[in-house]
């Protein structure tokens, strides 16, 4: 969505300067390359608010965070520098841990938790989603550990891909199950 | 809500020529950068039924007055609008009416209108921004003026409170 003449581009990036300045920029995109596809970043004042893959319609996202957030959306690649660069070093195999700043604030109880503990799964190791539910206290509640995973705004860097069915098949993934074989095969725990 | 990273793509360029006629070249950055500015400051408040581009180009009549006035220079020069009342065309205040009236103008119609009366475009100008004749250009413009004022000058008590 970035014009192509000079002028545009360098008008828009003062107005994302300005915006940051006086506090008006409440959320910052950008997009980038990568083996599962497309991938949308979006950050909010906190962090890194959404991770959204090429199947879920990028616009149709945007849209929705207009919604739920805020319609102040301007795209920004330079706010998502640092997550990009990390998100390339992991696809390259020289990351195995995150450190960017993010935020959950588009999850809230049970599947929030959920969320929380599923960071402390390292690269390269798997759960299953019953697993997940014993862990965070709530035994019975597989299903709803795996709508957690599904409805996971920060994929990739919250890992609900190490998560997998107790009989060991992979179920299912935001990205499609092709991209979490991907990430798992990457970690080698495939 | 559209994102506002939609509205600065779509209307990001007409506001700029809008600028560059109420401002001249050098001032037009500033004045569009203002223009941007004060409309993403006040976008989520936007009622949905105000026509965004007609709304920005307010918003950029109303950034390049104050930018004549910083700089010490005689009002914004604008085309006269006949008959009507000037303020009529004037929607920076809360006029929901007018801006309700806008709205159910056909696209080119407002545009021509908007560019012209608020813009201060020249029919020339105009054509080259929405495509066509010059000629086309001003009878979409007059048709449009004629529209709004069959719609909403109607109302004498509204339009002499609005004075």
């Amino acid at each position: 969505m970035i014009q192509t003449e000079p002028t545009h581009e360098r008008l828009h990036r003062q107005l994302v300067s300005r915006a940051e300045e006086e506090g008006l920029l409440d959320l910052a995109y950008r997009t980038v390359g990568s083996p599962v596809g497309e991938l949308l970043l979006v950050r909010s004042g906190t962090g890194l608010v959404r991770v959204a893959f090429e199947s879920e319609d990028h616009d149709r996202v945007l849209g929705s965070l207009a919604d739920r957030i805020s319609p102040r959306i301007l795209s920004s690649p330079r706010a998502l520098d640092r997550v990009a660069f990390q998100l390339d070093q992991y696809f390259a195999g020289t990351r195995h841990e995150f450190t960017v700043e993010h935020d959950l604030g588009l999850v809230r109880g049970f599947q929030r938790t959920v969320l929380e503990r599923l960071e402390r799964i390292p690269w390269g190791q798997t759960e299953s989603y019953s697993e997940v539910a014993r862990d965070v206290g709530n035994p019975k509640a597989v299903r709803a550990v795996g709508t957690a995973c599904a409805v996971n705004p920060i994929p990739l860097i919250v890992p609900c891909h190490r998560v997998l069915r107790s009989d060991g098949t992979t179920g299912n993934y935001r990205g499609g199950r092709e991209a979490k074989r991907l990430l798992l095969a990457l970690e080698g725990s495939r | 809500m559209r994102p506002f990273e939609e509205i600065v793509v779509a209307h990001g360029p007409a506001v700029l020529r809008i600028c560059r006629s109420l401002v001249g070249p050098v001032d037009a950055e500033d004045a569009w950068s203002e223009t941007f500015l004060a409309a993403l400051r006040a976008y989520p408040e936007l009622d949905p039924g105000v026509p965004v581009e007609a709304w920005l180009v307010t918003i950029a009549r109303n950034k390049a007055v104050d930018l004549h006035r910083a700089r010490g220079r005689s009002p914004v020069p604008l085309a006269e609008l006949p008959e009507a009342p000037q303020s009529a065309l004037e929607p920076a205040g809360r006029d929901h009416e007018l801006w309700d009236r806008l709205a159910g103008l056909p696209p080119k119609q407002l545009r021509c209108v908007v560019y012209h009366y608020i813009g201060g475009l020249r029919y020339a100008e105009i054509a080259e921004a929405v495509g066509g004749s010059e000629a086309a250009a001003r009878r979409a413009a007059a048709d449009g003026i004629n529209a709004l004022r069959r719609t909403y000058t109607t109302d004498e008590t509204k339009a002499g409170a609005s004075q």
